[in-house]
């Protein structure tokens, strides 16, 4: 356990290296940070010196060095833009990227299953098809789209929600929550539907296959002639094995939901990361982008990292199967 | 601990109806928000017009630009080279201390030190001279006549203040974090901050001391940055802000159908042109070899000609824009009405083209931004069609801001035929005029933003001239031969001044300015 700990830890560390390698070989190609810097009149010499400041005339290769020379003592430099430290800005923002992907999370998953299971269950009800037609929506349409259709309709025509921003915010040590006040939950429904609405068509598709999958199977069967009540049959053995998959899909789910925030973030003015990142990227803010990439890389393999040990718990054949091999 | 959250959970949701007295507090959405609030260190008009309700300067504008009594009461000149201004009496900053000659004085200094970013408002070769505590004169090198014509946004600093806080000096652009005092300001003007953080938040309280008269009944005003246009106007329609700056062009309509939001539009003073390569001796991206076609003046008028404003504004610009012959505002030039455009007419461009020995036409390399003009790509894509009409045929190349001024500008003009706005930050042609239009060598010595590199030696001797003309009238006069060389010449194509948008709560009366800056001191809500 420990040494498949280690291995992964040390997979780990050469996924971030080679994202921020890749990610400095970009940067030569996102435009020039010192025009978005200066007003319009600056002269040439000023940029010039400003360029030479920053060390943007220095090889690739050099300014990668530098970078990750810092990065390992967590020193991911300064905004151009904000000139303030990236790690603070991040420590800042992550709060709210975390709560709103929660958030979503939670909607999926408290939405998506029993709607799953629902529809395997009931196969041909009306509601079952009422849901199937919803899941199909939050798949096909593209997430600005839904953001803006919930804002219009919810903030705009029936008043019920705010329209963008986090509400008010209370810090509780250095996390800065809008779990707290009325008005931070508000204004979480919104962005938080449509961050987790895809999540949740996926999950629910993916249960209700699971559960036309298992109900099929032979225990399924005994277990009827057993005279077992359906609540037993459907929650206790069938739901309980389809979970595997599930989990699989909520945790690598769950990283793709922090790391592409992104749209969510900046229809609704969600001040966390990806709003951060998409004003980094608008005004070529070299540091703030690495510091992200890097952060997104390391949050996936976190995850996977944690799926791999969860399994191990729930699948007692994952644990066999690795102690015959490792 | 839960208690504690529970306490302040509690105190939060009492503390909203504990405030004394009706406040009233303005809420604001931009594009961007503040990041420093050091004024002297980003030379940019939405910070310095938001900044210039906390700090003041020597003089101010009214609704309609024109110069007014700010911190100074009144000026003369008492010869061409030496000015003398009179300070306004028992003005006080933020902090209690008096206003003297004494802070004009240390924020010349500031303002000419080392990283500033406003060097260009006081001549270098200025000697600022304290006479007593209320009276400053300015000596200068060389005439001027537009001395105090950006000085609205040349922002007083109080001296002691600026020393007790480590802000003698401007930070520098490439500083590795935001000097404390960047975080704070402290002017003479009708608002104070209150909270601040950069680029996202900013919130300003009502200086109850200030010296002038009050037009506002604002208690508070809080400035949030939203930079997604659908969700800035979706707020101002759900009632969420009270002031939106700016509005899509394709929202204004909405906006006016609203029962709680109206749109205030009015044209804006940046002028759109193209620019076309007439500097290199073989022209980029096209066809045509060994020879540059613009360096034939009838191929640039075909193209002016070829060009439908109207059709740009009815279409494009949704009505939304003033069509222009000039490279300036006609608010900003007082002889512009003699000028007019070049008219549309494909078949005498056609007719230029045959005459300049391009009768077929040629391919065109364009380049054009994306995220920083209003409609900025539907132009070039409307002028990308409109050229096929003569054979030239474009190719458009379009980009964010920050690889197209990468590509376009300074030391690479990289570019044959490109979009550029240009905001006379001057408020006067000859800022304009000797910053995009003078001749330029290929490094950006001389004009650095003529990003076509036209070069004309009459204007540019017109230019200098026009420098060191003291008497109005005829300072005038040369920059309206410098714009009729530029018109007949076709240096460049001028297209439209841009309008400016608001969204605005019916609640609230605001004048909107046409330099697009945000006066609080103006707005009074219901």
């Amino acid at each position: 356990m420990l040494a498949f700990a280690i291995r992964r830890l040390f997979e780990a560390l050469m996924v971030m290296l080679a994202v921020a390698l890749i990610a400095f070989a970009l940067f030569r190609y996102v435009g020039d940070p010192v025009n978005q810097m200066v007003g319009q009149d600056a002269t040439l010499a000023d940029r010039a010196e400003l360029r030479r400041h920053l060390g943007l005339d220095d090889p690739v290769i050099v300014q990668f060095g530098r970078f990750v020379s810092h990065a390992v003592r967590f020193d991911f430099g300064i905004s151009y833009q904000l000139k303030q430290s990236v790690t603070g800005m991040i420590a800042e923002r992550f709060p709210a990227t975390f709560e709103l992907a929660l958030a979503a999370a939670l909607f999926a998953v408290v939405f998506g299953i029993p709607m799953g299971v629902y529809t395997g269950i009931y196969r041909d009800s009306w509601l079952s098809k009422v849901f199937l037609t919803v899941s199909l929506i939050g798949i096909s349409l593209p997430t600005f789209l839904i953001g803006i259709l919930l804002i219009y309709l919810f903030a705009v025509k029936l008043g019920w929600f705010s329209s963008f921003g986090r509400g008010e915010v209370i810090t509780v040590g250095f996390w800065r929550t809008g779990l707290l006040t009325i008005s931070g939950l508000k204004a979480l429904v919104l962005p938080a539907i449509t961050l987790g609405l895809f999540q949740m068509t996926l999950i629910t598709r993916l249960v209700r296959a699971e559960m036309l999958e298992v109900l099929r199977t032979d225990y399924i069967k005994f277990a009827r002639a057993r005279g077992l009540s359906d609540r037993a049959i459907n929650f206790g053995h069938a739901l309980r094995n389809t979970l595997v998959p599930v989990i699989t899909i909520i945790g690598l789910q769950l990283g793709l939901i922090i790391a592409f925030a992104i749209i969510t973030e900046s229809v609704f003015q969600w001040p966390g990361m990806g709003l951060m990142f998409i004003q980094a990227v608008q005004n070529a803010d070299i540091p703030v982008m690495a510091a992200y990439l890097l952060l997104v890389a390391f949050l996936f393999v976190l995850i996977n990292l944690i799926v791999d040990l969860v399994y191990v718990r729930i699948d007692p054949r994952i644990r066999i199967y690795s102690k015959g091999t490792g | 601990m839960i208690l504690r959250l529970l306490v302040v959970t509690f105190a939060v949701l009492c503390g909203i109806g504990a405030s004394d007295g009706p406040t009233k507090t303005l809420r604001f959405a931009a594009q961007g928000g503040l990041n420093s609030l050091d004024p002297y260190a980003l030379n940019e008009t939405f910070s310095q017009g938001t900044l210039a309700n906390v700090m003041e300067g020597l003089i101010k504008r009214d609704e309609n630009l024109k110069i007014v009594p700010g911190l100074a009461e009144r000026w003369e000149q008492l010869d061409a080279k030496h000015w003398r201004f009179h300070l306004r009496r028992g003005v006080r900053f933020h902090d209690g201390a008096p206003f003297t000659a004494d802070d004009v004085v240390f924020s010349a200094e500031r303002a000419r030190g080392p990283n500033s970013q406003i060097r260009g408002r006081i001549p270098a070769d200025a000697q600022v001279v304290k006479v007593d505590d209320y009276t400053v004169d300015f000596i200068l090198t060389a005439p001027n006549p537009i001395l105090n014509y950006e000085w609205e946004t040349w922002l007083i600093f109080s001296k002691s203040w600026a020393e007790a806080n480590g802000a003698v000096h401007v930070q520098p652009a490439s500083a590795t974090a935001l000097n404390p005092s960047a975080l704070k300001a402290n002017g003479t003007g009708p608002f104070m901050i209150a909270s601040h953080e950069p680029g996202t938040r900013t919130v300003f309280k009502r200086n109850p001391n200030w010296w002038g008269k009050t037009q506002h009944n604002l208690s508070d005003v809080v400035l949030q940055a939203i930079p997604a246009d659908a969700t800035r106007v979706a707020a101002l329609l759900s009632g969420d802000l009270d002031l939106i700056d700016p509005v899509p062009v394709q929202d204004v309509e909405r906006i006016r159908q609203s029962e709680i939001a109206d749109a205030l539009v009015k044209p804006e003073l940046r002028t759109m042109f193209l620019n076309m390569d007439s500097f290199r001796d073989e022209l980029l991206y096209s066809n045509v070899k060994g020879k540059n076609p613009f360096k034939d003046a009838r191929v640039r008028k075909a193209l002016y000609q070829a060009i439908d404003i109207e059709t740009i504004k009815t279409k494009i610009m949704r009505g939304m824009s003033q069509p222009t012959p000039l490279m300036i505002s006609p608010l900003l030039f007082p002889l512009a009405g003699e000028f007019h455009r070049w008219p549309y007419d494909v078949t005498s461009a056609r007719h230029l083209m045959a005459e300049a020995g391009y009768a077929d036409g040629f391919e065109l390399g364009m380049d054009c931004p994306n995220d920083r003009y209003v409609n900025d790509e539907e132009i070039c894509q409307a002028v990308a069609a409109m050229l096929s009409r003569i054979g030239v045929r474009v190719k458009l190349n379009v980009m964010p801001k920050a690889k197209y001024f990468e590509k376009i500008g300074p030391k690479r003009y990289d570019s044959s035929f490109n979009l550029l706005g240009w905001t006379p930050s001057s408020l006067e042609s000859y800022g304009v005029l000797t910053n995009t239009v003078r001749c330029r060598d290929a490094e950006g010595r001389g004009g650095t933003f003529n990003f076509g590199g036209y070069c004309n030696p009459h204007i540019d001797a017109l230019l200098n001239s026009i420098l060191v003309e003291d008497d109005m009238a005829k300072r005038n006069e040369l920059i309206a031969e410098a714009f009729r060389l530029l018109h007949h010449d076709v240096g460049t194509i001028p297209l439209h001044q841009q309008s400016l948008a608001w969204g605005v709560s019916r609640k609230i009366n605001v004048l909107q300015r046409a330099d697009n800056q945000v006066r609080f001191e103006k707005i009074w809500m219901q």
